[in-house]
């Protein structure tokens, strides 16, 4: 997989004090870093996208669906140079662009505003099928979800459509942080494959073991990678 | 005569042979239509499976990548069953979609209230950017489809119904056209209302307004109308009684004025049988019509 990485100066080592600066606190718990390490893993090694090709169709797409718990996302766009850093400090405040979930019209490089759980993967069904209706073949869709957003039954609609219609330009990365009130051990995976989707498990902490799965060949079909991390209750 | 879904598919294909940025998404409801056109476009021509939310938020996905995407099935599971999806995903994501649906307030009786979608346009009125259209012939829904592909990135609506007018008039997709002229009131007669609103009014002395496009509400039109007929008005609606009557309030908001907003009312009937029982049940056919329109403008004095 080609790579693309942008250097503005900052690295992981960062994150934390950027997310201070929304929070107030360089000390951050499980629940707001639960994102941290897939979303800059993607950023930094995976997704084919900049701020300068915010616009290009040949981009690749990353659509935050779980949109509680911004700040890991912000800290990891503002790195990158999508969001001005001094953007930050106003966080959830009237006037910034930057609220308690996401808006796309607001934040440059979001590529969906969400919040209510269950829409980024039917959009980026819609977007894979956009894509390659238009021929673009070579741009993958990214969408992050996390473990108790699969309760809410869209994105079944989405999953099961998925494997079948072959739409393998669609990834899904799940964040499970054992916040679903009532799951089973490998649940999440299994129902993906189910529906023949081709599906990893990995540690969510572990960089390499993520980009590893990020990167894997999956021909003809689309990819789930779930990112197993502390549990939010812990 | 064919129904204004008989039109759908072979327009829509006409439009995707025309406009590479024209994409389908059915949920298994008309996709028979398209099979041909999914012939020469598999890939804009999309089948998601009985899956509505799946419908508007892939809609939303293939909007995002610059396609126009024209989404279809019946009214309540296009508008009412995946509400969010087109507050959030069409609206909220700030790109545009053209919903057709069918079977409108209750085109299939004997399928009863399940498949009966009166509150399909008082939902959306909830939302902002919306364009509706509301045909009341086949010729008419052809035109005002390709209003709507055209119409760049908008949200509009198309609500498509077995209940027809017997003649199409020329409709522009933006204003209520004046179809009769009088002097003690005015009749908006929406869509497949036109033909009966006229059969009632027949010896009124009143104006008739005919609207086919809804949203945005023409309120310079209805404003002109009550210039020389007053400022008694009474809407004849397809869908959920009242549903325009705040926005004919507005319209007339610096003047002082009446309205009386007909159409088909809240009570679930859990009546089966014929289009034309439900139209006399909710009392829009054109002798109860005549009854409800003349009793609010005082039928003595509109008569001609």
């Amino acid at each position: 997989m080609t790579k693309t990485t942008t250097n503005r100066g900052y690295g992981y080592a960062d994150l934390p004090g950027l997310m201070g600066l929304m929070s107030g606190d360089e000390k951050h718990g499980p629940a707001a870093t639960s994102t941290l390490d897939a979303l800059w893993v993607l950023y930094d090694r995976v997704l084919r996208v900049t701020p300068e090709r915010a616009d290009d169709p040949e981009r690749d797409r990353f659509l935050l669906s779980k949109g509680h718990g911004p700040m890991a996302y912000y800290a990891v766009l503002a790195a990158k140079g999508f969001v001005p850093v001094d953007w930050l400090p106003g966080f959830g405040s009237y006037d910034s662009p930057l609220g308690h979930h996401p808006d796309r019209v607001l934040v440059p490089g979001a590529e969906i505003g969400s919040g209510s759980l269950g829409h980024g993967l039917p959009i980026a069904v819609g977007t894979a099928l956009g894509l390659r209706a238009q021929g673009l073949h070579d741009p993958r869709v990214w969408v992050l979800v996390g473990d108790a957003e699969l309760d809410e039954g869209s994105n079944h609609e989405a999953i099961a459509y998925a494997g079948p219609a072959g739409l393998d330009q669609l990834h899904t990365v799940v964040i499970d942080n054992s916040s679903a009130s009532y799951a089973l051990p490998g649940g999440i995976a299994a129902r993906f494959e189910a529906a023949g989707w081709s599906a990893e498990t990995v540690d969510g902490r572990d960089h390499d073991a993520l980009y590893a799965a990020f990167a894997a060949p999956h021909p003809g079909r689309p990819r789930v990678v779930v990112a197993q991390v502390e549990p939010k209750t812990a | 005569m064919d129904t204004m879904r008989d039109r759908f598919a072979p327009v829509v294909s006409r439009l995707l042979d025309e406009d590479p940025r024209v994409a389908v998404v059915l949920a298994e409801i008309g996709v028979a239509g398209f099979e041909d056109a999914r012939h020469r476009h598999p890939d804009r021509v999309i089948n998601v499976g009985i899956r509505e939310q799946l419908l508007v938020g892939a809609g939303a996905g293939l909007a995002l990548t610059g396609l126009r995407p024209v989404v279809h099935t019946f009214a309540s599971f296009l508008v009412e069953r995946p509400f969010e999806q087109v507050k959030l995903d069409l609206g909220h994501q700030d790109v545009g979609a053209v919903l057709v649906s069918a079977s409108a307030s209750f085109d299939w009786p004997s399928g009863g209230y399940t498949h009966m979608s009166p509150g399909d346009i008082a939902l959306l009125d909830t939302l902002d950017g919306w364009t509706v259209h509301v045909p009341g012939h086949p010729d008419e829904a052809e035109t005002l489809l390709r209003h709507a592909v055209a119409a760049g990135d908008d949200k509009v609506y198309v609500r498509l119904s077995v209940q027809s007018n017997a003649e199409a008039l020329a409709v522009d997709g933006t204003r209520f056209r004046t179809v009769r002229e009088g002097r003690a009131g005015v009749v908006v007669a929406v869509g497949p209302m036109l033909d009966a609103a006229l059969a009632a009014t027949e010896g009124l002395d009143v104006t008739v307004l005919y609207g086919t496009t809804v949203r945005p509400f023409d309120s310079a039109t209805l404003r002109r109308a009550t210039e020389t007929a007053g400022t008694d008005v009474v809407l004849v609606e397809p869908y959920l009684a009242g549903t325009s009557t705040a926005a004919a309030n507005d319209a007339l908001a610096d003047l002082p004025h009446r309205v009386l907003g007909l159409g088909v009312g809240r009570r679930e009937l859990r009546r089966y049988g014929q289009i034309e029982e439900h139209v006399a049940a909710h009392g829009l056919d054109a002798g109860s019509l005549r009854e409800r329109i003349g009793g609010f403008l005082g039928a003595d004095r509109v008569s001609a």
